[in-house]
């Protein structure tokens, strides 16, 4: 066979497979989405965020691999307290990583509670204005990386839990994170403890206190295990508060 | 034919494993137990995830660049030793000469993915067992059921039955890399030719699911942009369909589906790579 006449056909061959394959290729990029898989955007920003190198490496397929080293540098990084540096590295791990529920947690928790406490006793800032302000865009770097995460993960009961124990303690919204924790007792997997969160934190806030003795009466009712003393004194405030009739009254309070 | 191809494939295997390719093991297990040590200080599912990120990771390396250069050496290396006069003298046909080659090297892949799952399977066992005894001391206070309730979250968090599929995975594009890599080499000129044109193929086929999104969609205009597209969305392999390694550290379900669409598409390139090098070589001046 003449040199043209075999390349003419093996060409041919490559472009007739490719077409052949096609379907199949296609069929495995959706399935990939319905199952969320493959998630993560490689676009300009990452590539200037972690570099030319990281960034081949990444489009190379070891995408993992270069999020575990930044996150190894981010936490080189914590240990220097130098918290903007690591707010950046958290932004590309949890970008190459979208699926990760362990880098959006930890991201989250690092801003809103160690990066936050750093800059409010920062000594190096004499104005205490500036202090509140920097805790305060910690606090809401932190809540980002949750809300994220969130976008990212919406059937992982543990990022909307982190998010209200955010709200509860970092925020002082106690209906935000009743909301959330009401979200993630509703997801797979949630521990039991969960929607006993959710109550609490729905018992202080305003204007929802029956939506909250529902809930803290539902608990009780559930049996002597969710029984615990903080739903009994709930339960026995909220009646107080709410006028409930002595007789529809679920505990009656204990003797002083 | 099978014993031809077969004993073909068993020089291939003795003369790689000559060369001293299983030494990257060293390099592996240093790599992933050292990494283990290090990772000490992290909480357990930071450690969990970066040690299977890491290995998974290396696993997905190690594999590729064997696999990769490996392959290019071995047709180069018997025309320039002359081997490869000397077994096509005999009754073997060309076919089977590099369907021996390339059993050869799968061989090889597959052990050396079965050594490096095994380094990484003993380190994240022992890692788990650690992890375990020490919480169980730790935690000795705790009531019964929540002790039960950590010591199996840390089992979950390390062990994971989608990491024996992602193996499987890293397998299948291994294999798909030697093939086009021998494929490659049937019309090289040169080991280096070989060596850089299956690297650029393997960087552009990670990009070939892009291409082939944007060719498809309809807003992308301009008749050379389609048709620079086209042709790499139809001629190189989609890389990236192979990458499940990404997700399943990340303790993402694979479904059965996806695993297997993505081993049947690896087995279909694989095979039209091989029916491919088996034409050019069978009409290649040796």
């Amino acid at each position: 066979m003449r040199p043209a006449v075999l390349w003419t056909l093996v060409v041919a061959s490559l472009l007739l497979f490719g077409l052949a394959r096609l379907p199949l290729e296609k069929s495995l990029d959706t399935a990939h989405r319905t199952a969320g898989l493959r998630t993560a955007t490689l676009n300009i920003e990452l590539r200037e965020q972690i570099g030319q190198l990281s960034y081949a490496a990444a489009l190379s397929g070891f995408r993992s691999l270069v999020a575990a080293f930044l996150w190894i540098e981010a936490h080189t990084a914590w240990e220097q307290t130098a918290w903007g540096r690591m707010a950046g590295l958290f932004q590309s791990v949890t970008s190459l990583q979208p699926r990760s529920l362990v880098y959006w947690d930890l991201a989250s928790w690092h801003m809103a509670w160690n990066a936050s406490i750093a800059a409010r006793e920062n000594p190096k800032e004499p104005s205490e204005f500036l202090r509140q302000r920097a805790e305060r865009e910690y606090h809401q770097l932190g809540r980002d990386f949750l809300l994220r995460g969130i976008a990212n993960n919406p059937d992982q009961h543990i990022l909307h839990e982190r998010l209200g124990i955010m709200l509860r303690d970092k925020f002082n919204d106690p209906c935000g994170a009743a909301d959330a924790f009401t979200t993630a007792a509703e997801k797979p997997g949630a521990p039991p403890y969960v929607k006993r969160l959710a109550a609490y934190e729905l018992a202080a806030c305003q204007g929802r206190e029956r939506e909250a003795y529902d809930k803290l009466r539902a608990i009780y009712l559930l049996g002597e295990a969710e029984r615990m003393p903080r739903v009994i004194t709930l339960i026995n405030e909220l009646e107080a508060q709410l006028d409930v009739p002595a007789a529809e009254r679920l505990a009656p309070p204990e003797a002083p | 034919m099978i014993r031809r191809t077969a004993t073909i494939a068993a020089v291939t295997w003795t003369e790689l494993v000559r060369l001293k390719v299983f030494y990257f093991l060293i390099i592996f297990a240093l790599l992933v137990i050292g990494n283990s040590f290090f990772l000490a200080r992290f909480s357990f599912e930071e450690e969990f995830q970066m040690l299977k990120d890491i290995a998974l990771g290396a696993m997905s390396v190690f594999s590729s660049l064997l696999a990769i250069l490996a392959t290019a050496t071995l047709l180069p290396k018997d025309i320039e030793d002359r081997t490869i006069y000397t077994v096509l003298a005999k009754p073997v046909s060309r076919t089977e000469y590099l369907l021996g080659k390339l059993s050869g090297v799968f061989l090889l892949l597959t052990l050396a993915v079965l050594l490096m799952g095994a380094v990484f399977a003993a380190v994240l066992l022992l890692r788990t067992q650690t992890l375990l005894h020490s919480a169980q001391i730790e935690m000795a206070a705790l009531p019964p059921a929540e002790l039960q309730a950590a010591l199996e979250r840390i089992r979950a968090t390390g062990y994971d039955p989608n990491l024996f599929a992602g193996g499987v995975v890293i397998l299948v594009k291994a294999w798909l890399l030697a093939a086009l890599t021998m494929f490659i080499s049937t019309f090289a000129t040169s080991t280096i030719f070989t060596t850089i044109t299956a690297f650029a193929a393997y960087f552009i086929g990670h990009l070939q699911a892009t291409a082939r999104e944007y060719w498809l969609a309809a807003d992308t205009s301009g008749f050379l942009t389609k048709s620079v597209l086209a042709i790499v969305s139809l001629v190189f392999p989609d890389l990236q369909a192979f990458n499940l390694v990404d997700d399943i550290v990340t303790g993402a379900a694979i479904p059965a589906a996806i695993f297997w669409k993505t081993l049947a598409l690896g087995a279909g390139y694989i095979a039209v790579y091989t029916a491919l090098a088996a034409a050019v070589f069978h009409h290649k001046e040796l």
